[in-house]
């Protein structure tokens, strides 16, 4: 019986690679909350999720400009709509962007207890005690 | 990684932030810095911010401090005559600096540092877990 790496660690391992893109999104919405006419991001966690795991099926890029293949750009940055516009064009929500940068570290720390839970299965596995 | 990033993002929103509390200090300490002629009276300061664009990803980085302006609202004058710095009609010129504005910039200034250190450190955390991993 074989055990590839791919099919212990599963989903987990693409889980903390989205979960770390989107700290770093929420963090740039929050570096820029008072930046005029900057407009708040994020990403569709499920979908851009969905495209790593098929990861085949997408055309590595080298620019910004290159085309995709066909079908939606996973992890294709998203425009947030603001609950109340601002006067100076900002549609960053401190609020909204902070309870979603701790929800997205509590869910990243989630996965990665999960993976280190694997990981540790593996050793058991190899050291055979 | 991306988690390398955040601090990079944190890091320029501190110090955007830090220099907006600087020009702020300075705009309240000169508040009554008075001048005799228009052009050499202080006037209020302002940073200018922008986002960084990180034109390779095509991604928002964080935030630069484009420029520091000067406020072009009209200077407060004063009839003082026996100040010595009066003019010849016993005017003196004080500051366009407006404390409240300047209270209400600080208060600002000082909440979004402070969510930036917590960006900081929550990110630190996690980063910190990660090189754990397997332990």
């Amino acid at each position: 019986m074989a055990i590839g790496f791919e099919q212990a660690l599963s989903v987990h391992a693409y889980a903390l690679e989205v979960r770390s893109r989107r700290a770093e999104i929420l963090a740039a919405n929050l570096a820029n909350a008072d930046t005029p006419n900057y407009q708040a991001r994020d990403i569709d966690f499920k979908a851009t999720l969905a495209g790593l795991q098929g990861r085949s099926g997408t055309l590595k890029t080298t620019h910004p400009t290159h085309l995709q293949g066909g079908g939606d750009t996973p992890g294709e940055l998203l425009y947030r709509m603001p609950d109340q516009m601002s006067i100076d064009g900002n549609t960053v929500e401190e609020e909204q962007e902070k309870s979603a940068f701790s929800d997205n570290a509590l869910r990243y720390q989630a996965s990665l207890q999960l993976l280190n839970n694997r990981v540790q299965g593996l050793l058991t596995a190899i050291r055979g005690e | 990684m991306s988690l390398f990033n955040v601090f990079d993002i944190s890091g320029s929103a501190l110090r955007a932030q830090a220099i907006r509390l600087n020009t702020t200090a300075g705009n309240m300490a000169n508040i009554d810095s008075i001048s005799s002629s228009t052009a050499t009276t202080y006037r209020a300061r302002q940073p200018v911010f922008a986002a960084q664009l990180d034109a390779a990803e095509g991604e928002s980085g964080g935030v630069e401090v484009l420029g520091i302006v000067e406020s072009q609202a009209p200077l407060r004058r004063e009839y003082r005559p026996d100040h010595p710095l009066a003019d010849s009609q016993g005017y003196v010129n004080l500051p366009n600096v407006n404390p409240v504005e300047e209270m209400a910039n600080m208060i600002s200034a000082s909440r979004s540092y402070q969510s930036n250190v917590e960006v900081f450190n929550t990110s630190k955390q996690m980063l910190m877990r990660t090189l754990s991993l397997g332990e």
